[in-house]
């Protein structure tokens, strides 16, 4: 099936029970979106089921990018998982390390020395206002307001830079690793990291310039994809969608990780409900971030990076030459890897869509029994027949913005 | 442990026989598949356990009884707590009753765990696989649903790998 295609009832494929009596008897237009469409940020297929202009039904279909990620991790030591983990929200790669290795921390009782920990907050932060400069960018586009994403795409290279000088890499980094970080920042981080925190706020005050009182943009987003405060705990919704219907739910405060509990910071909400809502609270989500990173870069101690039990942390190199049991241990860790109990324990961060959380059970040997991902984007996206009922249908394009999904996130 | 909590795991314990499970600071409670739905309809309406945060399995293959664990993780948006309910079930191809009545967004979560590992959610209203192709043979998350490479063969095992290969047979 093609793009924008007409679906004839007949050709439904067993999703007739989806679609109302009107579509069967063809009073009411089905219409496939996807999974090749350039607003579907990704690889997303919905069926639509208009009448006229107005949609009547939307029935999400994923699974189009599904890679088996959390059956590679159940074959793959606890160390090695940890790369599958930024493949799957590919926007918020450090924040899924960061997930993974609390569940693992958690899972063997494992330390973070300080240093770590507030590196880990800096880069969580840093992740987040890269992933909320993409989504702003895709979705005022996705409105048709081009130069936001050109502005937005110049910011979040100024973060891929950083995460290039401290990992190597831009996108997939696997710097936070169980038991803190793969190792120390360079020298001229802080420098980046400040500059980057000079630059941002008027930039961001650019961005808001183009949007926040565009009447274009207005007409676009004001009143439309509203949901309630009760629908969002009945569906299980959370981050800025939640945040947007005046539920100050944010999980680094509710349920604190990494020493998020030190940080002065505010939980924005807007009463709106609205697609201009969430876009309201995600700008100040950005300026909110650009605090706790100032705050953690103003306090950040010196000290080791990671944690000294050798049991599940692999000593640097540079004891490899002159420690014999150093070299046992890497060896062991690299090839054997550490052992797990047979317990199940779930961890959650607070990521840019929501709450990301990763239950792992381990079966008391090196490979885990069961990686499970709770994907912000899988649990968002069900209520899109909700969200997009009675709108038209050229508004389809601005709420599926406006849930900020990662298909790589809901397929995993 | 917190009290709210431990007054909520000692009632569905008295009340259900339930199995409360600790580790790590986080509740396990472990109940029979027949009383699933009042357990949670309990939690939700007794306890405030009102946010399903998501519905997995565990499949603890070679073992057969049992086989797999339903998991429902549960919060509480009164009282900031977690909970997770753990639902035993026998055999190769169980059956649990549909959590979607109480929680509208186990929905997805179902589908998922039928995809995955093959568990028949009665009274679903969409049991469709959700993330495999809907034509695809198997249920990929079992533990006895062999990775994508290809097995080693030596003497001794011929025989015994050719048996699990069922689709290079010819």
């Amino acid at each position: 099936m093609t793009d924008a295609q007409q679906v004839r009832p007949e050709e439904l494929d067993g999703m007739s029970h989806l679609v109302s009596e009107r579509a069967l008897k063809g009073e009411t237009m089905l219409l496939n979106m996807g999974p090749q469409h350039p607003s579907t940020h990704g690889v997303l297929r919905l069926l639509l089921e208009l009448d006229g202009e107005i949609v009547v039904n939307c029935i999400p279909d994923i699974g189009f990018l599904h890679t088996g990620i959390e059956k590679t991790m159940e074959s793959k030591i606890y160390i090695q998982s940890l790369v599958c983990t930024d493949r799957m929200d590919y926007l918020h790669s450090l924040g899924n390390n960061l997930c993974y290795s609390l569940a693992v921390e958690k899972l063997v009782g494992l330390d973070v020395p300080p240093r770590a920990q507030v590196l880990r907050v800096m880069l969580a932060e840093l992740t987040r206002i890269s992933s909320h400069l993409i989504w702003m960018g895709t979705s005022a586009l996705d409105l048709a307001a081009m130069s936001v994403f050109l502005y937005g795409m110049r910011e979040r290279e100024l973060i891929l830079d950083i995460f290039e000088m401290i990992s190597g890499q831009r996108m997939m980094t696997s710097y936070i690793r169980p038991g803190g970080v793969w190792r120390d920042v360079p020298a001229e981080f802080e420098k980046a990291v400040r500059d980057f925190l000079d630059v941002m706020p008027r930039r961001l005050d650019e961005y808001e310039s183009l949007l926040t009182k565009n009447a274009l943009f207005l007409e676009r987003t004001v009143g439309i994809g509203k949901i309630s405060t009760e629908d969002c705990i009945r569906w299980g919704i959370s981050g800025p969608i939640m945040r947007a219907t005046g539920l100050p739910y944010d999980l680094r405060k509710m349920r604190p990780y990494s020493g998020y509990e030190q940080y002065d910071f505010n939980i924005p909400t807007h009463d709106g409900c609205d697609i201009y809502g969430r876009y309201l609270v995600r700008v100040q989500e950005v300026r909110e971030s650009l605090k706790i990173i100032r705050q953690a870069l103003d306090r950040l101690p010196y000290g080791p990076v990671r944690s000294n039990n050798r049991k599940f942390v692999p000593p640097p190199r540079s004891e490899l030459g002159v420690s014999m049991e150093s070299l046992i241990h890497h060896f062991k860790l690299w090839t054997e890897g550490f052992h797990a109990p047979a317990e199940g324990v779930y961890a959650s961060v607070e990521s840019p869509r929501g709450e990301l959380g990763f239950y792992l059970e381990g079966d008391g040997g090196t490979k885990p029994r069961r990686a499970f991902y709770r994907g912000p984007s899988f649990a968002n996206l069900q209520i899109m027949p909700i969200l997009t009922r009675k709108h038209f249908v050229a508004d389809v394009v601005g709420i599926i913005g406006s849930i900020d999904i990662v298909l790589g996130d809901t397929d995993r | 442990m917190d009290e709210t909590l431990q007054a909520a795991a000692t009632a569905i314990q008295e009340r259900f026989g339930a199995e409360v499970h600790e580790y790590a600071g986080e509740i396990n409670l472990i109940v029979a598949a027949e009383k699933n739905i009042e357990v949670l309809t309990a939690l939700r309406d007794e306890f405030g356990f009102d946010f399903f945060i998501a519905g997995t399995a565990v499949d603890y293959w070679p073992q057969e009884q049992p086989r797999f664990h339903v998991l429902y993780m549960l919060y509480s948006m009164a009282h900031n707590l977690t909970l997770r309910l753990r639902v035993p079930l026998d055999g190769n191809a169980p059956s649990l009753r549909t959590a979607e009545g109480v929680f509208a967004n186990a929905n997805w979560y179902e589908r998922e765990m039928y995809d995955m590992f093959g568990i028949t959610f009665i009274g679903h209203s969409d049991l469709r696989r959700i993330l495999m192709p809907k034509d695809w043979q198997g249920h990929p998350l079992r533990k006895d649903y062999p990775l994508g490479y290809e097995e080693v063969r030596f003497t001794f095992n011929y025989a015994d790998v050719d048996r699990r290969k069922p689709l290079a047979k010819e």
